[in-house]
C-alpha cells in the first residue's frame, strides 16, 4: 500500500542518480574551488583578474539560469553533451565559485601578522605557506566546505527542472499517480536530511581531524 | 582587522602606511604574503602572464568560433534586443523577481529574526522546535518544498496563488538561514554588553532589543546582503512555478522568438547587473566594518598610526 516501499528499486535509481551528482560535482567543485583561489593570490595580474571575475559570476547569476543556458540554449551552438553530465558540469562550475569564496574566508582567518612574522624569519613562499598559513587556515576552511558541500546536494535537485530523474523528480512522478503527497514529500525529505546530516558529520569528522590544540 | 591575506577585491588598495605611500608603489594585492619581485621574478611574472594570456584568449576565441560558425553572431539574432519593448518585456519580469525577492525578505526576515531569538531562549521547548525547524527547513531543497506545492497539495485540495506557491518554501528557507546569521550576529558579541545592560536595570527583552540587537545587526549587515543576493537568485524558481519573473520571461520570450542563446544571455546580464550591484555593496559594507576602528577611534593631529602594530 505504501507507496514509498512498492516503487522502491525507482527510488533508490534515483537516489544513486543524486548521489553520483553530488559527489562528482563535489569532488571537482573543490579542485576547480582550491585552484580558483591560488589564482587569487598568484603574482600574475591577469589570473587574479580572472578569477575574482570567475566568483562573481557564478556567486551573482542562479544556478537554474545557468542550467537552462547550458541544456536548452547551447545546443543551438552545437555544443550538445547528455544531460547528467551537462547538469554536473553546471553544478561544478556553480559550487567551484562558492568553494572559493569558502576556501578564502578560511585563509582570511590567518592573521597578516603571521605571514609577516614567517617571512621576517627568513621563510620562503612555499614554506611560509607550507608550515604556517595551511595549517592554521585548514581548520577554518573545513566547516565552511561542507556548508558549501550541503548546499550542493540540495542544489542537485534543481536538475529536476532540466529533466535529469533524480530523487526529486523521481518522488514526484511517484506522487503523480499514488497521490499521497504528504507522505512521498516527507520520505524524500528525510533522505535529503540524511544526506545533509551525513556531510555535515563528515565535515565534523576531518575538522577534528585538522585541528591544531592550542 | 585591518588587512586579509587574499582580498575581497584584487583592485589596487591604498597603501597601508605614509612610508609605503612616498615609497616605491605597491603592485601586488596580495604582497602580504611574498616580496617584492626582483628582475627574475619580474621576468617570471612577464612570462606567466603572456602564458596564461595566450591560453585565456585561445580558449574564448574557440568558444566565439563555435558560436561564430553556428550562426549565434548573425545580426539578425541580436537584432530583436535593440528594440526597447524587448527589453520592456524582460524588466516587467524582473519587477516580478524584485517583488517576490520583496516579500520573502520581509516575512523571511521577520521569521528568522524570531527564529533566531527562540533558538537563544532560555525556554527548553521553544528553543527546541526553533532548532529543530531550523535543521529541517536548510536541509530540504526549495525545489522539493515548490513541487509539493505545485503538485502535491493541490490533490488533497490545498491550492495557493501562483505567488506564494513560490514564496511559502522560499521564506521556510531563507527563514531558517536569517535565524543562523541572526544567531551569529548575538553570538559575536561580547557577553558584556548583555550584562552591562542588565546591571542597568534592564529587562533581558529590553537588553536584546536595545543594546544587542543593533549592534549584531551591525556585525552581520553584509552577512544579510549576501542572503539577499542569494534569495534574489533562488525566486528564478518562478520559472518551475511559472510565476511571471525574470526568468520565466525570458523562456517565453526565447520560444516566442526561437532565439534561444540570446535571450538568455540578456537574462543572464540583468541577474549580473541586479545582484553585482547588491554584492558590491556588501563588501563596502565588509571592508566599512574592518576599517572601523573597534576599540578607541584614532588620535587626530598625529602623523598616521601604524595600524598592523596593533594587529600583530
Amino acid at each position: 500500500m505504501n507507496p514509498l516501499i512498492d516503487n522502491l528499486g525507482p527510488i533508490v535509481q534515483a537516489l544513486g542518480t543524486t548521489l553520483m551528482m553530488a559527489l562528482i560535482a563535489g569532488v571537482c567543485s573543490i579542485v576547480l574551488g582550491v585552484l580558483v583561489t591560488v589564482a587569487r593570490v598568484s603574482p600574475i595580474p591577469i589570473l587574479r583578474a580572472a578569477a575574482f571575475l570567475y566568483v562573481q559570476f557564478f556567486i551573482n547569476v542562479p544556478l537554474l539560469a545557468l542550467l537552462l543556458l547550458a541544456v536548452f540554449a547551447l545546443p543551438d551552438a552545437g555544443l550538445l553533451l547528455p544531460l547528467t553530465p551537462t547538469a554536473i558540469i553546471v553544478l561544478t562550475v556553480y559550487e567551484a565559485a562558492y568553494v572559493a569564496e569558502a576556501v578564502r574566508s578560511g585563509v582570511n582567518t590567518v592573521s597578516v601578522g603571521q605571514v609577516e612574522a614567517s617571512r621576517a624569519l627568513g621563510f620562503t613562499l612555499a614554506q611560509s605557506l607550507r608550515f604556517v598559513v595551511i595549517p592554521q587556515a585548514l581548520r577554518a576552511v573545513v566547516q565552511p566546505i561542507g556548508n558549501v558541500m550541503i548546499a550542493l546536494a540540495m542544489n542537485t535537485a534543481l536538475a529536476a527542472a532540466v529533466g535529469v530523474v533524480e530523487l526529486t523528480a523521481e518522488v514526484n512522478k511517484i506522487n503523480l499517480i499514488a497521490a499521497q503527497p504528504i507522505l512521498i514529500f516527507s520520505g524524500a525529505g528525510l533522505i535529503y536530511m540524511a544526506i545533509a546530516l551525513a556531510i555535515g558529520l563528515a565535515a565534523g569528522w576531518v575538522e577534528r581531524k585538522v585541528a591544531i590544540i592550542r | 582587522m585591518t588587512d586579509q591575506l587574499i582580498p575581497d577585491r584584487p583592485a589596487a588598495r591604498p597603501a597601508r602606511t605614509a612610508r609605503a605611500k612616498r615609497g616605491k608603489k605597491r603592485t601586488y594585492a596580495a604582497s602580504f604574503i611574498y616580496d617584492q619581485p626582483g628582475p627574475r621574478g619580474r621576468r617570471n611574472i612577464l612570462i606567466g602572464s603572456v602564458v596564461s594570456s595566450v591560453v585565456f584568449i585561445v580558449v574564448i576565441g574557440i568558444g566565439l568560433w563555435q558560436f561564430a560558425s553556428h550562426g549565434q553572431f548573425a545580426p539578425e539574432r541580436w537584432q530583436p534586443f535593440t528594440d526597447w519593448a524587448i527589453w520592456q518585456y524582460l524588466l516587467v519580469g524582473l519587477l516580478g523577481t524584485l517583488e517576490a525577492a520583496a516579500i520573502v525578505a520581509v516575512l523571511g526576515g521577520a521569521l528568522g529574526v524570531l527564529l533566531g531569538l527562540g533558538r537563544m531562549s532560555n525556554h527548553r521547548w521553544l528553543r527546541w522546535i526553533c532548532s529543530a525547524y531550523i535543521e529541517i527547513a536548510r536541509t530540504i531543497p526549495v525545489l522539493l518544498m515548490i513541487y509539493l506545492m505545485l503538485f502535491g497539495l493541490p490533490q488533497i485540495g490545498i491550492n495557493l496563488p501562483t505567488l506564494w506557491k513560490l514564496v511559502v518554501p522560499l521564506t521556510i528557507a531563507n527563514s531558517a538561514v536569517f535565524a543562523e546569521i541572526v544567531r551569529a550576529g548575538v553570538g559575536s558579541l561580547p557577553r558584556g554588553q548583555r550584562e552591562a545592560a542588565l546591571s542597568l536595570g534592564m529587562r533581558g527583552a529590553q537588553a536584546m532589543r536595545f543594546v544587542v540587537l543593533p549592534q549584531a545587526f551591525r556585525n552581520v549587515a553584509p552577512s544579510l546582503i549576501t542572503q539577499l543576493v542569494s534569495l534574489l537568485k533562488d525566486t528564478s524558481l518562478g520559472y518551475i512555478v511559472a510565476f511571471t519573473e525574470l526568468l520565466y520571461r525570458g523562456q517565453v520570450l526565447a520560444s516566442f522568438l526561437h532565439l534561444l542563446i540570446p535571450t538568455y544571455i540578456a537574462v543572464t546580464v540583468i541577474y549580473l547587473v541586479v545582484n553585482g550591484s547588491l554584492s558590491a555593496l556588501a563588501s563596502r559594507l565588509q571592508r566599512g566594518s574592518r576599517r572601523r576602528p573597534s576599540t578607541q577611534p584614532a588620535l587626530p593631529g598625529l602623523p598616521a598610526i601604524d595600524t598592523k602594530a596593533a594587529n600583530v
